[in-house]
């Protein structure tokens, strides 16, 4: 009897956690929160859809296909020679100032660069300017590996199917072509230019290449994509880069030149422009279009209404269910049961 | 040995008294036992010897010969032709690894289950080039965590039995070895040694009791863990081994040969014959001394090992647990085997999309010229591998781990649980088996143990009448009824028992008066009508009751003066107010379940003679002298107390001649020894005697429910749970404790056995009557059993059980019929006999649809089999979730059966908790286990999984929304890593915490408004309704996820002017609505917000951009180049405004409709949950109130005029040792006679008397 005082040795612990009374909010949907909520966020959304409308209605863009497939198109005749070096010339007129900045894209629609295996068919460390893998391609760059036996360098499907037109712009000025200026720098992204993609440490960067070859679509070896500017040869090509950062979906443009310099550094004056395009690259056998861009942008980036106007509808559906919970609520307003 | 067991083929009906037979009897065993019964062996006739039947007896021990147990003939073939003694050491072995076995034991074991070997499938795909589509770690390190985390649990398990094994292995004990007792480990004994065990040792092995320091070669022991029965059970040798097995020498030269059963589970049977000498002994269970059992209070013992290590009784019990499985586990595998049907088919949608795709495209492209010249039909069946590897993730591979650690941590908290721990006891909740938490949530059928579970099973004398005055009730010593009173304090008795309460202070001051004689000759009946039998400890008595009742009224004699001291085969003493006297007892008349009474005949000291008599009340009126008094107003006494649903006993005396006594006790020795139906000889005597006598009082005990039983049962009826109780006990006091423990009311009819077979025959013949036969499975009878309005209750022996079911009917007639001779009768199918076993599985439907109509059912007088068979006759039937509680070894079964198991824990080392799945201390716990933590853990599973669900549907089947842009090629839409990662880092931790700790409302409110269990019953929050909305839910975000971004991106540039529409900044805008969407609509599914789920949800976003903008910087590029490909796509895209208020709207847009239609489905159908959860505040403080203005209040026990009259357990007294004179010492407690509420003193010897 006198062992009253028993060693509680298995008592559990006495505190919040163990006893699940941790403080906690316990927040419901309550009318009071979800109806203003509704409409707060509704507003909200109307307005920045009404911002991105406007500011996208601003935006100008000047589109111009020239892949040819119609007979009128001047560049009808280079359409169908395949690899032959071919130039065109498509003209055309802009009737206001074209407000600079302007960007100069060319655009690809119903081309796959998303496709899994085109995708992966690429060597990063080939590109970080490894000169192991310039002698030993990477399995993933199949077909696009060895070419009779000397490795491809840059190696991959990427690569090999770079984009190889090239344009000049000519304002017409009183019948006289005057050379729009373009500028090619700092087209690519930072990251790419300056970590992801290297050119091996030798000098001059040809001998680097010896013993490889160049992918079989391309005209020249990559050390020669310009040979005047060093820093824009190599793998550290604008346009390189800018083709080698694939696309999301199979209509994609890609950035080619600025307008920044001269006349043009305030944009594009109202007047006639003369496109020279010299057409290398094939599109017609698998139902591709060729176009090109001319575009300025906004702080929002490009032109598209589509967010705009998503906001614009989602704001006012936020709106209308907010008025159809608060009808629905009045109806069944919960009667004071326990 | 010979049990008693029913002998139906004279009566009609079963015999509710007594239980149908025996448990676990093969039907061998009844087939052999049912012929050896047919000459009723004489009772104390010579036993005939023993026949052994060869089959039997194949177990050889041969005492103190290690080698014989070697010989070829003991070999047992093991492994093709290697062979090894059929005899196992006693080392024992429970763990499951050694260190070379464990990685590769453990990897088997891991991946026999279908999810862990589909990601090994998956993982192979993934190495073969030509479809692999995600690189080979976005599988391996999620199947790497999910095995290590699982294999270190089984490792720490593991260790623990390890050491556990090692500490039993290492116990030391003392082996006659060469002649001399030498210290040995329990892991070297073998069979045949011989042992010597000391007091309050293990005992190491199944031994045979050879000899022990006590007389007689009596051994105590504790049987707490093999039966949880705390009492002392007695063990005997045999006498020739008593008498010349004493010391060393002897026993070295023992040489003994001792054939036996082979080892089996049953710890209430073991056969065997012992030949030493040329002579044979039988042996039997009295004999042996189990594993697993203590020596008590005595000094040392000797025995012979018979069964060792993994052969005995203890161990093989200890046999496979069954593995249960919660319905949402099956319902999860379904899930699960859904999800690979629908991956299967939109794989191979996507591939043929494929096929076509590069037909019309893909082969017209140079550009994608992969050098193969595959056509496009083994393209797109490659295209289906990929897109399997791409859409894995539907099945989500972290499930099983996640569910394992929410399951975990519920037990844990079920363990921590503060008001389910017992202080008295110190025990906490524990939950033993971790993976059936939910299931408690879902319950609806509880079966119960009576004693031990319901009951305290301790006996309180509560009240008495007394020559028609009635005492009891809290009142002064003038005899001043109080409203409160407080306990009579006994200073004034030295040999008073401390713990006895009683409130009534007029009767201590009439019996201390002395004045009154009634009072006097009540108590003093009360101390000698009995078979208890009594210690002397220290100057403390202790006493041994069979039942008990009987404890309790010695027990209050004793504290009234009137103390029972010693007795002697024909004389009890007993202390008198202070007084000694011994009366010497003629006669016992014991008691036995047809007499309901028992007396003793008694010489005074002054030579008087005089019968005492007690028992139940019908029984006693029916002899009571015409001249007797105080009739009517015990009667009303009795009334009252049984309508307190207390247990009364009638007692009275009468003077008897010593002409005669004399005359009486001729036919008495007559009846003793007569050949032929001693048991109805010595009635009839007994009957002669027992008449004309004169009425004392009454007694009155009250069978002690457990704290809150009434309150738990009215509860968990509350939350629809059906409460069935199944008890060994008498019919009578099963349906008082239904009363008392307000499960049944007097608003209900009572259906008896008879009523039930009679509906069920009528049924079964309209059945049988109805011309299409064929149609009578679809067609269920769907009208009522039971047609009167009003609840209905069931009470049911365990006979009309059988009966009822059917069980084993046609066996044991057919045995009757040959043991008649007897041809069988014609083949025309009786009503009560079934024709089929169809017709026997209707029956028991119908059954269960009668029973499941009742709003209670009493199963009374069944075995532990047949508890498990009802329990799994509901699960089978009625396809509910069913759960079992009791503290016994009785209980096992049962709680084996159920899909969840509760033990009743409190004393240490009970069978019921080993074999459980949930224990602890108090019936009441039960309400907190069901309704508070059942429907938490049932709530936050589904929750867990529909959340689970959806989230990764949301997450892969952006993949296939984009697979329709590019090409059908199986390109993914997100980076690998994300791929690897989002499972585990991104998005799992707060849905675990949700699983975790997520309450709608607290354990109050839950407590308080039952019916919020109701949804689990049904299965209403995790079922396919809910899959497929998680499924559509998915749909829906995965197709906002992916177009939005789609829309935004298609044809648009960065503010720079550079092209955002790269893939790379695609996957990162679509990974980072996903981590938003999916971290954002967990927190609306988040109703209980603790500071932890807000660390987890900002944690988890941080964590995403954490990690995201690392692998994107450009340090980890330069280090691995092919690996971490995404350079600066983080940073670039994410500091687009443009992209931001594109994840911004795609957030929105698969938030706000969920968030709309919720407001809107609560509003138009709130469930009790929400309602609850509306006027939390209020009725919390309500609540609050309630608490500080009233005291819990005294629950209102049953209204009923209802007898109980009866107040005996079911087991016979010590009648037959106290005359037999062999030993005047304590027996052992029959098997299934719960402890008595007299203390123990189990360390102390007990003393001669």
């Amino acid at each position: 009897m006198v062992k009253e005082v028993k060693e509680l040795v298995n008592r559990p612990d006495n505190t919040a956690y163990t006893q699940q009374r941790l403080p906690a909010w316990q927040p419901m949907l309550s009318a009071g929160i979800v109806i203003p909520g509704f409409v707060s966020i509704g507003l909200v959304f109307i307005g920045i859809g009404v911002a991105l409308f406007v500011t996208s209605q601003s935006i100008q863009v000047l589109e111009i296909d020239y892949t040819g497939v119609e007979q009128s198109s001047p560049c009808f005749k280079c359409s169908d020679q395949t690899g032959k070096k071919c130039d065109c010339v498509m003209n055309f007129d802009i009737d206001s100032l074209f407000k600079g900045p302007v960007f100069f894209y060319y655009g690809l629609s119903n081309y796959f660069q998303n496709q899994r295996k085109y995708s992966v068919s690429i060597d990063y460390n080939q590109l970080t300017g490894d000169l192991d893998y310039f002698t030993n391609p990477d399995d993933a760059c199949f077909p696009f590996q060895n070419d009779r036996n000397k490795p491809i360098v840059p190696c991959g499907a990427i690569a090999n199917s770079m984009f190889n037109d090239t344009f000049q712009l000519f304002q017409l000025v009183n019948g006289q072509k005057k050379e729009v200026p373009l500028d090619g720098k700092g087209i690519a992204w930072w990251t790419d230019y300056n970590t992801k993609y290297r050119n091996p440490s030798v000098t001059p960067l040809r001998n680097a290449f010896n013993g490889t070859v160049k992918p079989p679509s391309w005209p020249q070896a990559a050390y020669e994509l310009d040979t005047k500017d060093t820093s824009n040869n190599g793998f550290i090509n604008q346009d390189f880069l800018v083709w080698m950062r694939t696309a999301a979906l199979p209509d994609f443009r890609k950035l080619y030149r600025r307008i920044t310099e001269g006349d043009y550094a305030s944009g594009l004056p109202a007047g006639n422009y003369s496109l020279q395009i010299a057409y290398n690259y094939p599109v017609l056998s698998f139902d591709g279009r060729k176009k090109v861009v001319f575009s300025n942008v906004s702080w929002m980036g490009g032109k598209n209404e589509f967010l705009g106007i998503a906001y614009l509808v989602i704001g006012s559906l936020c709106v209308l269910m907010s008025i159809v919970m608060l009808i629905v609520y009045a109806k069944f307003k919960f009667p004071e049961e326990d | 040995m010979s049990r008693r067991r029913v002998n139906s083929s004279g009566s009609l009906h079963p015999d509710d008294e007594v239980m149908p037979y025996s448990d676990d009897e093969t039907d061998d065993e009844l087939d052999a036992s049912s012929e050896e019964e047919e000459p009723e062996a004489p009772p104390g006739a010579p036993q005939p010897p023993v026949e052994v039947k060869p089959s039997e007896m194949g177990w050889k021990v041969k005492a103190n010969d290690r080698p014989y147990h070697h010989l070829p003939e003991f070999q047992k073939k093991v492994f093709l032709c290697f062979k090894k003694s059929r005899y196992s050491g006693n080392a024992i072995k429970t763990y499951k690894y050694n260190v070379l076995t464990f990685i590769p034991l453990n990897l088997y074991e891991q991946f026999k289950r279908v999810a862990n070997l589909y990601f090994l499938a998956l993982l192979i795909l993934q190495i073969i080039p030509d479809i692999s589509t995600l690189p080979w770690y976005t599988t391996l390190i999620p199947l790497v965590v999910v095995l290590g985390v699982t294999a270190i649990k089984d490792l720490v398990d593991d260790l623990a039995r390890h050491k556990m094994d090692k500490e039993i292995n290492n116990r030391k004990c003392e082996v006659l070895l060469d002649g001399r007792f030498q210290e040995s480990k329990w892991r070297d004994i073998q069979v045949g040694d011989v042992v010597h065990l000391r007091k309050n040792d293990f005992i190491p092995a199944d031994i045979l009791l050879l000899s022990s320091s006590d007389p007689n070669s009596l051994c105590y022991v504790e049987t707490a863990e093999l039966d949880g029965e705390t009492n002392l059970k007695f063990k005997m040798g045999l006498r020739v081994t008593d008498e010349r097995l004493q010391h060393e020498r002897q026993l070295a030269e023992f040489n003994a040969l001792i054939e036996c059963e082979e080892p089996n589970n049953r710890l209430d049977k073991f056969v065997g014959t012992m030949l030493w000498d040329r002579e044979r002994y039988p042996l039997d269970l009295d004999n042996m001394l189990l594993r697993g059992c203590k020596i008590r209070n005595t000094e040392h013992c000797h025995g012979l090992v018979i069964f060792a290590g993994a052969d005995t009784k203890i161990m093989k019990n200890s046999g496979k647990t069954r593995f249960k499985r919660t319905k949402i586990d099956e319902l999860m595998n379904y899930m699960v085997y859904t999800i690979f049907v629908l991956l299967i088919l939109v794989a191979a949608g996507l591939a043929i999309g494929h096929t076509f795709w590069y037909e019309e495209i893909g082969s017209k492209a140079w550009y994608l010229f992969d050098g193969k010249n595959h056509n496009s039909s083994y393209r797109g069946f490659l295209s289906f591998w990929g897109y399997i590897i791409v859409l894995n993730t539907m099945v989500p591979i972290s499930l099983y781990v996640s569910v394992e650690v929410i399951r975990l941590g519920q037990s844990k908290f079920i363990n921590w649980d503060l008001q389910m721990y017992y202080a008295e006891k110190d025990t906490p909740a524990k939950a033993r088996t971790t993976t059936l938490n939910e299931q408690l949530g879902q319950i609806e059928y509880i079966f119960s143990d009576k004693t031990g579970t319901l009951t305290q099973n301790i006996m309180q004398f509560k009240k008495c009448t007394i020559a028609g005055r009635t005492y009891g009730d809290p009142t002064t010593a003038e005899g001043v009824t109080l409203d409160r009173g407080r306990p009579v304090d006994w200073s004034w008795n030295q040999q008073a028992d401390k713990k006895f309460d009683f409130m009534d202070h007029s009767l201590v001051s009439c019996v201390r008066s002395k004045k009154d004689k009634d009072v006097s000759e009540f108590f003093k009946l009360l101390s000698l009508c009995h078979t208890v039998m009594v210690d002397n400890k220290d100057g403390e008595l202790v006493y041994q009751a069979a039942s008990p009742d009987e404890g309790a009224l010695v027990t209050a004699a004793r504290n009234f003066g009137y103390v029972f001291l010693s007795r002697t085969q024909d004389t009890i003493t007993i202390n008198e107010m202070d007084q000694e006297s011994t009366y010497e007892m003629l006669a016992l008349l014991d008691f036995n379940s047809d007499r309901k009474r028992m007396s003793i005949i008694l010489k005074f000291p002054d030579g008087r003679i005089r019968l005492y008599c007690k028992g139940a009340d019908t029984v006693i009126y029916e002899r009571l002298s015409p001249d007797s008094r105080h009739k009517e107003t015990t009667q009303a006494a009795l009334d009252i107390f049984a309508n307190a649903t207390l247990r009364t006993l009638c007692l009275c005396y009468k003077d008897i001649s010593a002409a005669e006594y004399d005359a009486w006790s001729r036919k008495h020795k007559e009846a003793q020894v007569s050949m032929s139906e001693r048991d109805v000889a010595l009635d009839r005597v007994y009957e002669q005697i027992e008449s004309n006598l004169l009425l004392i009082g009454a007694t009155a005990i009250e069978d002690k429910l457990q704290d809150g039983v009434p309150e738990t049962i009215a509860k968990l009826a509350k939350a629809d749970i059906k409460i069935w109780v199944l008890t060994g006990d008498k019919k009578e006091t099963a349906e008082n404790i239904g009363y008392s423990c307000s499960l049944l009311t007097d608003d209900m009819a009572i259906h008896y056995g008879e009523d039930v077979n009679e509906k069920l025959r009528i049924r079964q013949t309209h059945r049988r009557n109805e011309p299409q036969s064929l149609n009578r499975r679809r067609k269920r009878p769907t009208e009522p059993f039971f047609n009167m309005p009003g609840k209905n209750a069931l009470v049911i022996t365990g006979g009309w059980l059988n009966e009822i079911l059917y069980e084993k009917k046609k066996k044991r007639r057919r045995l009757r019929l040959r043991r008649l001779g007897r041809r069988p009768p014609p083949a025309i199918p009786q009503d009560s006999q079934p024709m089929d076993d169809l017709e026997k599985e209707l029956r028991q439907i119908d059954f269960v649809d009668m029973a499941c109509e009742c709003e209670a059912v009493i199963c009374c007088r069944v075995t532990p089999k047949q508890k498990a068979n009802v329990v799994s006759l509901v699960k089978k039937y009625k396809k509910a979730v069913t759960l079992s509680i009791g503290d016994g070894a009785n209980d096992v079964n049962m709680i084996k059966t159920a899909d969840i198991g509760v033990g009743l824990s409190g004393q240490e080392g009970m069978q019921a908790v080993m074999s459980s799945d949930y224990a602890f201390a108090q019936f009441r716990f039960l309400q907190r286990l069901l309704l508070v933590h059942g429907r938490w853990s049932y709530i936050r599973m589904c929750k867990f999984l529909r959340y689970f669900f959806f989230k990764n549907f949301a997450f892969t089947l952006v993949h296939f929304w984009y697979s329709f842009f590019s090409g059908y090629s199986s390109q993914i839409a997100y980076e690998n890593w994300f791929i690897t990662l989002y499972n585990l880092c991104y998005s799992s931790l707060p849905v675990l915490l949700v699983g975790l700790l997520d309450q709608d409302v607290n354990d109050k409110l839950s407590l308080k408004f039952p019916k919020l269990y109701l949804p689990g019953q049904k299965g209403a929050l995790f079922n396919y309704r809910n899959f497929f909305i998680s499924l559509f839910h998915g749909i829906f975000v995965s197709l906002i996820i992916f177009f939005i971004p789609y829309g935004a991106f298609l044809q648009t540039m960065g503010q720079d002017g550079e092209a955002p529409s790269d893939y790379q900044s695609l996957a990162v805008v679509t990974a980072s609505t996903l981590i938003f969407t999916v971290n954002l609509q967990i927190s609306l599914d988040t109703s209980y917000w603790t500071f932890v789920n807000c660390f987890a949800v900002l944690g988890s976003i941080a964590i995403y951009f954490g990690i995201v903008f690392d692998i994107h910087s450009a340090g980890i590029h330069v280090i691995f180049p092919s690996v971490f490909t995404f350079t600066g796509a983080a940073s670039n895209a994410l500091r687009q405004p443009y992209l931001w208020l594109t994840i911004i709207l795609s957030v929105g847009i698969s938030l706000l409709p969920v968030i709309c239609i919720q407001f809107l489905h609560k509003t138009i159908w709130p469930s009790v949950g929400d309602k609850v959860h509306r006027n939390r505040k209020k009725y919390e403080m309500e609540m609050e109130e309630e608490e500080r203005k009233t005291k819990p209040p005294t629950f209102d026990r049953g209204r009923r005029s209802r007898r109980s009259a009866y107040a005996f357990s079911h087991s016979r007294g010590y009648a037959d040792l106290i005359a037999s004179g062999r030993s005047i010492r304590r027996r052992p407690t029959p098997v299934g006679a719960p402890p008595g509420s007299i203390r123990e003193a189990p360390q102390r010897e007990a003393e001669n008397i």
